[in-house]
């Protein structure tokens, strides 16, 4: 894959200086030419041509852009790609493993989580994100006493609501998305 | 975005320099507010300062004293997180827990998080209406325009934009410092002095100097510490800023107050603290809800309400209340 010259090339003024950068994508290394201005998310769209990862608002608000930054949920269009150098970058196109959806790509199948899917790789990127910081014990807004230990057991459909709120959907299939996080996260 | 260059330092003393030599350079860490600023077109600079490989200014220190520093580039999700955070000082972990998303909260450092800019419509708008935080001088369209969520403490004719930290208020109200490091070395601003109010210059949020960088938020051992919380109301139940919020961190003995430090956010230009108050609490039935509401309002004698948040002025007092009880439960 990465023969020496660049992957791709995000959009640049012609007078302007390029950098390359090289970030692992999706287990991958990959290396795109970005001006410092470039975002992540232009990166990896037009850098990388993959297109999984959405630009819904650009000004970190609707939670289209999540992708995991060194296993991370950030939102890629308030990062600048040239910060990322030498990083490890998961997109809703790596998340399979070995041709097997991520548990919460199968949940939104299974309980149709999505309509026009536009917000659905950031919320599928999300939710998969959420249940690691639930494994690790990140409490929520929705905790009641944030000085006890948070535990699996404790994920109501409230805290998930709580830990999803950074991902808009205008088709507002919240309670199917809540259900899907939910189904991943005990396991169903 | 309008084209700027980036380097990256892993030296405060060679990016204090380089800030204090050149005005066309911003440092950046998470980049959550400033990419938005400079989106918005608020801030032009020239040059990116990029201070995360900056060594040590990550972490969250457990000191000998009791007391907490927690590092510039730390992480709201990670200090959120911390245990001795969440066990000593509740209304930290809450005040980062209620503010932005998952994903912001993974990437916003500390430091960012109070140097961040006001919400104030007028001021991030990229058609630019007259603002004189944005373009001093040319006016404040909140004034007499739409300020149902602006100041009702502390504004000037110049400017009644809030601040829109969480944190910063569970700071002020633990009276925290502000750890800097500038031309002159390092120093220590307490924080109910590290923002300002607008004044006659609105454009200034805070005292820092050209070159000043933040290093780390020093927050003493308190008995109050324990007994706190974070209440914070807004227009919706997540992912929104601050309509009024309270941090309240009390003592208690037999169900009376011993002692209580408040301050609000979403009611001025600055975390603000409700000194009257405090004083009026201590001996007060946490079980007394008319004592207590008593108390509370020898703070809000100096409201000044604009024409369209006068509603602020009773939700703030409510939400006081409540905090002052939660907080007050944990004693």
């Amino acid at each position: 894959m990465n023969s020496g010259g660049p992957d791709g090339v995000a959009v640049a003024a012609p007078d302007v200086e390029r950098r390359r950068v090289s970030m692992r994508v999706n287990g991958q290394v990959r290396t795109v030419a970005v001006e410092p201005r470039t975002t992540l998310l232009e990166a990896l769209r037009e850098g990388l041509e993959l297109t999984g990862t959405k630009k819904g608002c650009d000004r970190g608000e609707c939670g289209a852009c999540t992708v995991h930054v060194e296993g991370r949920r950030v939102l890629s269009c308030m990062t600048l790609a040239v910060m990322q150098e030498g990083r490890q970058v998961t997109t809703i196109e790596g998340l399979e493993r070995g041709g097997e959806l991520h548990p919460v790509q199968t949940a939104f199948i299974e309980r149709d989580g999505f309509q026009c899917g536009f917000c659905t790789p950031g919320q599928i990127m999300s939710g998969a994100a959420v249940i690691d910081e639930v494994k690790a014990g990140w409490p929520s807004a929705a905790t009641a006493d944030v000085r006890v230990p948070f535990t699996v057991a404790d994920l109501s459909d409230a805290e998930i609501r709580e830990r999803m709120s950074g991902n808009l959907c205008r088709c507002a299939c919240y309670p199917n998305i809540t259900d899907a996080v939910a189904d991943a996260a005990r396991g169903r | 975005m309008h084209p700027f260059t980036l380097t990256k330092t892993d030296d405060v003393t060679e990016a204090v320099q380089a800030h204090a030599a050149d005005a066309h350079i911003a440092y950046i860490a998470g980049g959550t507010d400033l990419l938005g600023l400079i989106k918005d077109r608020v801030t032009q600079p020239g040059h990116l300062l990029d201070i995360n490989g900056l060594p040590g200014m990550s972490r969250v220190e457990d000191l000998a004293d009791g007391s907490l520093r927690i590092g510039a580039l730390a992480r709201m999700s990670d200090v959120a997180a911390d245990a001795v955070v969440r066990e000593r000082f509740p209304v930290i972990a809450e005040g980062l827990l209620f503010a932005a998303s998952g994903q912001l909260r993974n990437m916003a450092s500390i430091g960012g998080n109070i140097m961040q800019r006001t919400r104030c419509a007028y001021f991030r708008d990229d058609d630019a209406p007259p603002c004189n935080k944005r373009d001093p001088g040319s006016g404040c369209s909140a004034l007499h325009g739409v300020n149902r969520n602006h100041a009702i403490f502390g504004w000037s004719e110049e400017c009644v934009a809030t601040h829109p930290s969480d944190v910063a208020v569970a700071f002020a109200a633990l009276d925290a410092n502000v750890i800097v490091r500038g031309r002159d070395g390092e120093r220590s601003i307490p924080f109910t002095e590290f923002h300002r109010l607008p004044g006659d210059a609105p454009e200034h949020d805070n005292g820092l100097r050209r070159g000043d960088l933040i290093v780390a938020i020093e927050v003493p051992a308190r008995a109050e510490g324990r007994a706190s919380h974070y209440l914070k109301v807004r227009d919706r139940q997540s992912y929104e800023f601050a309509l009024v919020s309270v941090a309240a961190a009390v003592t208690a003995d037999g169900g009376r107050l011993r002692s209580a430090r408040l301050a609000m956010g979403g009611v001025a230009h600055k975390p603000w603290r409700l000194i009257a108050a405090e004083a009026a609490l201590p001996g007060v039935p946490v079980y007394d809800d008319e004592a207590l509401r008593s108390a509370i309002a020898t703070s809000f004698t100096d409201a000044r309400p604009l024409a369209g948040n006068a509603f602020k002025v009773e939700l703030a007092q409510r939400a006081v209340l409540r905090a002052i009880k939660t907080a007050g439960a944990r004693a």
